[in-house]
């Protein structure tokens, strides 16, 4: 059953040109785009061969009729089913993807037009609202809450014909780096299935990663997509605050929370990118800037020239290769500052003397925000009551059985921080070291194109390792927590590996852009991908299945 | 079991949502804030008016001689509910009165994922109320989460602003009632700030649970904060009168007290003459109308200025009363416990609230005529004090008079015609004066009409009466009725000798030196020219008749 799916290792060195999807571009960016879409949209089939790209892949497959898109997801989710046992990596799957298939093939038969990401299908992590199946942020307070609405980012996903496959594992509401944090189950990583997949978006990472679904989305507060993607070895795009709207995404830390993608390619991340981008009315954050057509660059890599990167100024971040850091990970970053170069890139060190503060000054707004963002979660009006005798004691029972004990500690802090004689020592000087840390990549930025570092200071380390051990665990956060406080857009894409695990596990290589430049990263991550030698990052767990297939 | 009754909002929204009533006191202080005005807005039926109808008289002596000694300081704290059309964040509409849980979304129910975006009428509603109470607005202010967890506080937490707030430093003038020994006041502004409104509790008879109900929870609020100007009780509801006037004025709030459109809460403090620092501040709730707000602040000071003469001042605690309008009593509601600790934080969802130059400017010159500025210009017209007040108060009246003066209407006559059988019309029929269907300009014909001789007062008011009832213009209406004033001295001598001719026995008795019954030949005159003769001429021409 598994006949529908293409080794990335076949997929990967294929070169024909990409037909540009031009669906996707910034036309149709406004919130009461529904069923206009897709009459924009150019609906030959593209080119056979697509790269890496599965969603470029499914969609040749729709267009010239050689697979069904009841075919392709019954696929798929026979992938899931097996696979899923050795992983946990979603908390719901939904009941309905083949009646949505069917619903394709129908208008498929009928001629008619579909969307881009038409049977495609996607994972989404369970703090994002979906309205006809359980979202629980991952937290036993919202223990078969069912949201009336689905975020704007999902919205957009079925408006364009993707296939909601089901709600992935995550830590409670967000935090943590591991998805131990999970009020219901442990998500193992699909490259050892010991390890943790990171965190928090763990299960939407380790679903890509397995091929459970083609893409899925994620949120990163503070590296939650990125730090994922580079354990699992999959590309993980962390959009500037304000480009994707946050509405039905529950909030952590509002400042600094952002919806992002996972693909198993850049252009898979980048296509999912543009289908969520652009502004909605529903969020008062969102921004109004037009969204570039991403997919113009996913061209494959018989067309770039010797050198198509010929002047790219990329500055490498030299805090991040410090004495915490993993030698392994360091050598991986090393060796693609060298590809970077060999790819016509200009390196050059750079520093952020303020990096190392980007941590505690996460710490402190992510905590002082949640503690006010969970405050919702009392057991009223939904989620988890305990019944009790008086109101504090209601209050009090729900919260204590429904939270777990980061959150708990979380909102401790938080609350901590904010409290009268500790505000000016704690919260106002964290965001006074917020704006220094923006000002010093703004500078860094004006002098690079692109910024690099690793994405996380080791490869996924074991399942329980860090479990009791929270500041080591928030250490592993130091790459990617600046991003977020600076706001940018950030594209973490698998760049080698180290030892362990069966196969070796993968390593990430993080590139941060200027405010709303995603499209550079998307670029400069596609050819660094497409002309990367070497493995290809297909997980152990998959690649027998894939083989004996 | 009442915990039971809890789940459900999502599948049946309009349900009410059950919250078991173990709220015993000391448990949840803010409990009963919610639960007494829920519990007042049943009780108190007092008529919505502007003005104050208790006289001076009825204030008790004790207090006037312990005003002697001691001085009392009150500041005002008001909440004022702006009538836009959705409420601040969502695009729920509110309408007072309406269903439990009929008007709510996720965003007012603070479901998980949801964003508040700022309704932009609520910004213009605070920069006028700002610009009419002559504030300093801030260009560049920002929203704040004020953090406390109650059952009518969905997210756990108000949006409100804290130590930016849009408009500050101003003042408001008033002029204090005749009755009350009147004078012109300054009262400064220490702020207004924007806010969104909770939602309401209600309990259940046997206070078993109690039930949420969301329709107001979001609801724009103003929140003016006044300076410590006040030393009395009327000053005090007169301030709060000031400001009903300026938001309805302004068109902002219809400022109704009973639905809880304005609400003020009372801080007060009373210190000895000459004592320059402030005596144990004391917050009164559920002020339900200006004469509570009077009677309650001089309830007060009464009740602390005799704690402090008899030595007791130790008595005096920094709390939050209750007025109870049964017992005309303020009552210990709750003690404070130190200050509470609201981890104010700037609101992240919520962009700055940026004010241009041009934007002020725009609204400035949208503001209509404040009733300070109508009361001074009245004043230069040349109406008394009394009559000014009674014109401004309501400022539908106020447009009415402008009206009728823009349409050529003597300015004296017009007050008079105003406040005198219009106002008593618009009471008996309980009607506002723009919903009869008399217009200024035909208020002012009719004034021009007696001026001119064509109808007389009396005429004038019964075609007053039938144009507030039924409409109509003033020229028509004469015409129609034929009411037009006899003042042909011929016509009328003409009559005078019908009536003298028909009644000589009358007539034989008044030469007898029955004079009084020339009030019987008028009546007579009257009777037959349906009360169109003009009463001078008629007297004039009868008296010589008579005694020829």
């Amino acid at each position: 059953m598994l006949s529908t799916f293409q080794s990335p290792r076949s997929l990967s060195r294929l070169h024909l040109p990409l037909r540009p999807l031009k669906a996707l571009s910034s036309s149709h960016r406004t919130a009461a785009t529904t069923t206009t879409t897709s009459a924009l949209i150019d609906q030959s089939p593209p080119p056979a061969s697509s790269l890496s790209s599965q969603i470029l892949s499914i969609r040749h497959s729709l267009l010239s009729r050689e697979l069904t898109a009841t075919q392709l997801a019954e696929s798929c989710l026979s992938r899931l089913l097996l696979t899923e046992p050795h992983l946990n990596s979603f908390l719901h799957i939904s009941d309905s993807v083949l009646r949505e298939a069917q619903e394709i093939d129908d208008r498929l038969s009928r001629n008619e037009d579909v969307g881009p990401l038409a049977g495609v299908l996607v994972g989404v992590k369970d703090n994002i609202c979906t309205a006809d199946m359980p979202s629980t942020g991952g937290s036993r307070i919202l223990e078969s809450y069912r949201p009336p609405f689905d975020a704007t980012a999902v919205k957009r996903v079925k408006e364009l014909g993707g296939i909601v496959v089901g709600k992935t594992n995550l830590d409670e509401f967000g935090m943590g780096s591991t998805t131990e944090g999970s009020a219901y189950k442990v998500t193992s990583n699909p490259w050892d299935v010991s390890r943790v997949p990171g965190g928090s978006s763990g299960g939407s990472a380790a679903a890509v990663s397995a091929r459970q679904c083609a893409v899925s989305l994620g949120s990163d507060t503070g590296g939650s997509v990125r730090q994922p993607a580079s354990f699992c070895g999959v590309v993980g795009l962390k959009p500037t605050y304000g480009r994707v709207s946050r509405y039905g995404l529950m909030a952590y830390a509002s400042s600094l929370d952002v919806i992002g993608c996972f693909g198993s390619s850049v252009a898979d991340a980048g296509i999912l990118l543009g289908a969520i981008s652009g502004h909605d009315r529903l969020d008062a954050t969102s921004s109004h800037r037009g969204v570039p057509d991403f997919s113009i660059h996913f061209t494959s890599a018989d067309t770039f020239g010797a050198k198509p990167l010929e002047g790219l100024r990329v500055g490498l971040i030299c805090e991040t290769l410090d004495s915490g850091v993993d030698p392994g990970v360091t050598s991986a970053v090393h060796a693609a500052a060298s590809h970077l170069e060999e790819l016509g890139c200009v390196i050059k060190e750079v520093s952020l003397p303020s990096f190392s503060l980007g941590l505690p000054a996460y710490y402190i707004l992510a905590s002082s925000e949640s503690s006010s963002n969970l405050s919702r979660y009392d057991g009223i009006r939904y989620g988890n009551q305990v019944a009790a005798e008086g109101l504090n004691s209601l209050y009090g029972n729900s919260r204590a059985l429904g939270f777990g004990a980061e959150v708990k500690m979380r909102i401790l802090m938080g609350t901590y921080a904010l409290s009268a004689g500790y505000y000016d020592a704690y919260y106002k000087r964290a965001q006074q070291v917020r704006t220094v840390i923006r000002n010093s990549f703004k500078a860094a930025l004006d002098e690079n194109d692109i910024l690099i570092s690793p994405a996380a200071p080791s490869a996924a380390y074991r399942i329980g390792e860090k479990k009791n051990d929270p500041l080591a665990m928030y250490a592993g956060d130091i790459m990617t927590v600046n991003v977020n406080l600076a706001g940018l857009p950030a594209l973490v894409l698998p760049c080698g590996f180290v030892e362990g695990g069966p196969t070796g596990l993968p390593v990430g290589l993080q590139m941060i852009g200027a405010a709303f430049d995603e499209e550079k990263l998307l670029k400069v991550g596609h050819i660094f991908e497409q002309t990367l030698q070497g493995p290809k990052f297909v997980p152990p767990l998959i690649a027998s299945e894939v083989a004996s297939s | 079991m009442a915990s039971l009754l809890f789940r459900g909002m999502l599948t049946h929204p309009p349900i009410l949502d059950c919250i078991p009533s173990l709220f015993s006191r000391n448990v949840c202080a803010r409990y009963y804030r919610m639960g007494t005005i829920t519990q007042a807005h049943v009780a108190t039926q007092e008529s919505q008016s502007s003005q104050l109808k208790i006289p001076p008289n009825a204030r008790n002596n004790s207090l006037e001689r312990l005003l002697k000694d001691y001085e009392a300081i009150i500041g005002i704290e008001t909440h004022v509910q702006l009538s836009t059309l959705t409420k601040a964040f969502c695009s729920c509409p509110y309408n007072y009165g309406s269903p439990p849980n009929s008007s709510i979304c996720p965003v007012c129910m603070g479901l998980p994922g949801a964003l508040p975006v700022l309704n932009s009428k609520v910004i213009e509603s605070a920069v006028r109320l700002g610009l009419a109470l002559n504030c300093k607005l801030s260009f560049n202010s920002k929203f704040d989460r004020k953090q406390y967890f109650y059952p009518d506080l969905p997210k756990g937490y108000q949006i409100s602003q804290f130590d930016i707030p849009i408009a500050s430093a101003g003042y408001i003038e008033l002029d204090l009632p005749l009755e009350f020994g009147g004078g012109h006041r300054k009262f400064g502004i220490t702020r207004v700030h924007m806010e969104e409104d909770a939602g309401k509790l209600l309990h259940s008879g046997n206070g078993n649970y109690s039930q949420v109900d969301l329709n107001r929870a979001g609801v724009p609020l103003l929140e003016v904060v006044s300076e410590p100007d006040m030393r009395n009780g009327i000053e005090a509801a007169e301030y709060a009168a000031e400001l009903q006037r300026l938001v309805r004025y302004l068109g902002v709030s219809n400022g109704n007290m009973q639905e809880g459109s304005l609400r003020c809460d009372v801080n007060i403090s009373v210190r000895p003459r000459g004592q320059s620092e402030f005596g144990t501040k004391v917050e009164i709730k559920n002020l339900n109308s200006f004469s509570s707000v009077n009677r309650a602040i001089d309830f007060e000071i009464s009740r602390q200025a005799l704690l402090l003469s008899q030595g007791q001042g130790d008595q005096i605690v920094q709390e939050t009363r209750l007025w109870e309008e049964g017992s005309q009593k303020t009552i210990t509601m709750r003690k404070k416990e130190g200050l509470s600790d609201y981890r104010y934080f700037p609101e992240p969802d919520l962009p700055e609230v940026i004010l241009t130059e041009e934007y002020v400017n725009k609204i400035r010159g949208s503001l209509p005529e404040l009733p300070e500025m109508k009361r001074r210009r009245y004043e230069e017209m040349g109406l008394g004090m009394q009559d000014v007040l009674f014109l401004a108060n309501d400022v539908r009246v106020a447009n009415f008079f402008d009206a009728a003066i823009a349409n050529g209407a003597e300015v004296k006559l017009a007050a008079n015609w105003i406040m005198g059988d219009v106002a008593a019309y618009l009471k008996n029929e309980k009607l506002s004066i723009d919903e009869i269907k008399l217009t200024p300009h035909e208020l002012a014909e009719l004034i021009a009409a007696i001026k001119g001789g064509t109808i007389s007062g009396k005429i004038a008011k019964e075609i007053l009466f039938e144009l507030m009832a039924k409409g109509g213009t003033v020229k028509k209406l004469i015409e129609e009725k034929d009411l037009v004033q006899i003042t042909d001295p011929s016509e009328i001598e003409k009559i005078i000798d019908k009536v003298l001719l028909d009644n000589p026995k009358q007539l034989e008795q008044y030469r007898g030196g029955k004079t009084k019954l020339q009030g019987f030949f008028a009546g007579q005159v009257m009777k037959a020219t349906k009360g169109k003769a003009n009463p001078g001429l008629l007297n004039k021409i009868l008296l010589e008749k008579l005694n020829s």
